[in-house]
């Protein structure tokens, strides 16, 4: 699905990215831990494509078309969907329309027709259902005055309703209470098919306890410095980085 | 704002260009070039006006020629000369004075049909009545047979001169004064139409009323004045739209809107201003150069301005109220967009003079490219204004680095028992809040609109149905290019 290649990325002049490389097959679920200062943020930014963030080396292969000559909004036709780690907020903009424009954009790129207002609004109130959220906060506007937790939450919801082949959720699971930490894994799990991969960014080991990881990784200095699966993740919790020899935020 | 759809749709068809700024090819009838007393008495005569308001006019031009060019607003731009200008400008079909539609000229009906504007009566659906006045006249007028049965008058002001003497003589010039300032005293002089309406006792006007304004003679300034009357216990919603062809120089747009509203009567006017604003350079353009007030003389009145200002090289603008009745309400609600190298000094006068008089003003200024946006207002309570409340909002939004945006709120509260508050913000379109957007599919366009949109939202949710919708559109069109 996901094939990143020696990638070298530089922000502001700054290198973060220093000859990454990462593999991820359908339907696999790969968790990237790392200390702060790693780069993790700039990982998803630069698959999504955010403007700034400028690739100077090595490649980026989405389902074998080079994602690097997309811009971000044709990535997110693509199916890529970032969950950011903190959403930002449109005043004025209600969450149905944003989430209305959003698909039907989407749609278009895919040379599909837009969805009829009925079958939209069913759609959204079963998965605003289904992952808890009050069918009130629909109608407000894009994370304004939401708390952390809605925030998050509202990230899933707009991941249900965009429904895309490969997720990167980054840092979704910061500032939130056991029992959103809980709605936003049961939101991943969801997701999870032979068909879809997930990557998941985080601090912590505890969202690993609700969504299990086929593949963990540590991200430090601009590299994939180890690989394994769910027991890295516990002896990092366990040992911290210093155990496993690496200097946390090098930068 | 289900209609970002639309807004998105049309940011697609037309690509950035000014879909307005065609010429139409047309026979024309014009005053000499340049400003005299002989000019105000051609006008005078093709309008067959009486002898009162010929000498009116004339008044007002003796104390024009003794006015200077005010130089307050933060704009810069070249003073007109007066004597490059031409004062009448109209189609020469337009002299046989049309009685209806099927006399109008075709080339003329042609050219509305190409703004979109319907003037078929049988098309019930749009069910707003228009008056279209193109350079200097007023050439067709519908709906007139169906109003005048409710005993509401809806024609051109050159019309009403002559047919309705009594109304003109009592409130032309009552709210906004011949010698009230430079712009509003030339056009008091060479005024040419616009639109005159008068909503009898008790009666709730059956339709929109709206005019359409457009400049098509190159070298020509329009000088329209609109009158609106609503007489106790009545009501009427009112629109006017403009556009303008494409030119390289500036031409000059002087208008006057008087309204008044008596006891227990309500108004809503609302504009949707998208004269020609210049090319990406700044060549070209127009200057529109306005004074709108409103007064409220009746008990517990009321005046609701909604503008959305996306045109014009030059705007200056300020629709007032003044509420005089006690318990009478005034309320402005604004959109300027500017955009490349636009300059609007824009905003309202509240002013409070009667009892328990309350006014809100909500401004939404939006600055792109390298174009200056400027809100200005006064909020005036007078010594006998017992209780009177205002609440004043002011927010700006800046995209890119290179506009800018100024917000000069003047309050001046001559009784203890006011109450005013003011609030204003600044924000930019980050990019965090573009990437979100660009992250869900939307692309640059369609992003920006839906934030603006959004931003504007408490403005836009203020304008009739019919023309929210256009209205939306012409947020995203303006916009264009701004970002990316």
């Amino acid at each position: 699905m996901l094939e990143i290649k020696n990638l070298h990325v530089e922000v502001g002049g700054q290198k973060i990215l220093k000859g990454l490389n990462l593999n991820i097959n359908d339907g696999e679920v790969h968790a990237i831990m790392g200390p702060n200062g790693a780069g993790k943020s700039t990982l998803s930014y630069a698959i999504c494509g955010k403007p700034g963030y400028e690739i100077t080396e090595g490649s980026v292969t989405f389902k074998g078309k080079n994602f690097l000559e997309l811009e971000a909004s044709e990535r997110a036709g693509e199916g890529v969907f970032l969950g950011f780690q903190y959403p930002v907020e449109i005043p004025g903009v209600s969450n149905i329309n944003f989430l209305r424009a959003a698909i039907n954009s989407v749609r278009k790129y895919r040379n599909e027709g837009e969805l009829a207002a009925g079958d939209f609004l069913k759609l959204i109130r079963s998965k605003a259902a289904e992952l808890e959220m009050d069918p009130e906060m629909l109608k407000r506007a894009v994370n304004v005055g939401f708390s952390g937790g809605e925030k998050k939450r509202n990230e899933m919801v707009q991941m249900s309703m965009l429904d895309p082949i490969f997720a990167v959720l980054d840092e979704t699971d910061s500032g939130l209470d056991i029992d959103a930490l809980r709605i936003v894994a049961d939101g991943i799990n969801r997701m999870r098919c032979p068909e879809k991969s997930i990557l998941v960014i985080t601090h912590y080991q505890r969202l690993l306890d609700y969504v299990v990881p086929d593949f963990v990784h540590v991200l430090a200095n601009g590299k994939i410095v180890k690989s394994g699966d769910k027991s890295l993740a516990i002896r990092l919790e366990k040992e911290g980085y210093a155990g496993l020899g690496i200097e946390e935020n090098v930068a | 704002m289900v209609s970002t759809l639309e807004t998105r749709q049309a940011v697609e068809e037309i690509s950035g260009d000014y879909k307005y700024g065609f010429v139409t090819d047309i026979e024309t009838v014009k005053a000499p070039k340049g400003l005299s007393e002989e000019v105000i008495r051609f006008i005078s005569a093709k309008k067959d006006e009486p002898a009162w308001l010929l000498d009116w006019r004339l008044k007002s031009y003796k104390k024009w020629l003794k006015m200077e060019e005010p130089d307050w607003a933060m704009l810069d731009y070249e003073k007109p000369d007066f004597q490059d200008i031409y004062y009448y400008a109209a189609p020469k079909s337009a002299d046989d004075r049309p009685k209806s539609l099927d006399e109008v000229d075709p080339e003329l009906l042609k050219t509305y049909e190409k703004l979109g504007i319907s003037l078929q009566e049988q098309e019930v659906l749009s069910g707003v009545a228009v008056d279209i006045v193109f350079d200097s006249v007023s050439v067709a007028t519908t709906f007139r047979k169906a109003l005048k049965e409710k005993g509401v008058i809806f024609c051109s002001i050159s019309e009403a001169a002559r047919d309705y003497p009594a109304l003109m003589k009592k409130y032309l010039g009552s709210v906004v004064p011949a010698a009230d300032n430079f712009y509003a005293t030339l056009n008091s002089a060479v005024f040419t139409d616009g639109t005159f309406v008068y909503i009898p006792k008790g009666v709730r006007c059956p339709m929109e009323l709206s005019t359409y304004f457009r400049i098509n003679e190159a070298n020509t300034g329009q000088f329209e004045r609109t009158l609106i009357i609503a007489d106790d216990n009545s009501y009427v919603s009112y629109l006017e739209g403009c556009t303008a062809p494409m030119r390289d120089e500036n031409q000059l747009h002087a208008a006057v809107v008087e309204i008044v509203v008596l006891d227990e009567a309500e108004v809503k006017y609302s504009t949707v201003q998208n004269w020609y604003p210049g090319d990406k350079n700044g060549i070209g353009g127009i200057y529109n150069f306005v004074t709108k007030r409103a007064a409220c003389r009746g008990l517990n009145s009321k005046v609701s301005w909604t503008q959305v200002e996306t045109g014009s090289a030059i705007t200056w603008k300020y629709p007032s109220c003044i509420l005089q009745g006690d318990g009478s309400v005034g309320e402005f609600y604004s959109v300027a967009i500017t955009n490349n190298y636009q300059q609007a000094d824009t905003g309202t006068k509240m002013i409070h003079i009667g009892k328990n008089t309350s006014s809100t003003i909500i401004s939404k200024g939006i600055s792109a490219g390298k174009a200056q946006n400027i809100y200005r207002g006064l909020v005036k309570v007078m010594p006998n204004a017992e209780n009177t409340r205002n609440f004043t909002q002011c927010d700006s939004l800046l995209i890119g680095d290179e506009c800018g945006a100024h917000t000069v709120p003047y309050i001046e509260a001559k009784n203890p028992t006011s109450q005013i508050e003011h609030e204003a913000t600044t924000s930019k379109i980050s990019d965090e809040q573009l990437f979100y957007c660009l992250q869900r599919g939307l692309d640059v366009e369609e992003s920006v609109s839906l934030i603006v949109n959004g931003f504007c939202k408490e403005v836009m949710q203020q304008l009739p149905m019919e023309f929210a919708v256009e209205a939306q559109k012409l947020l995203g069109i303006s916009l264009e290019g701004s970002v990316g």
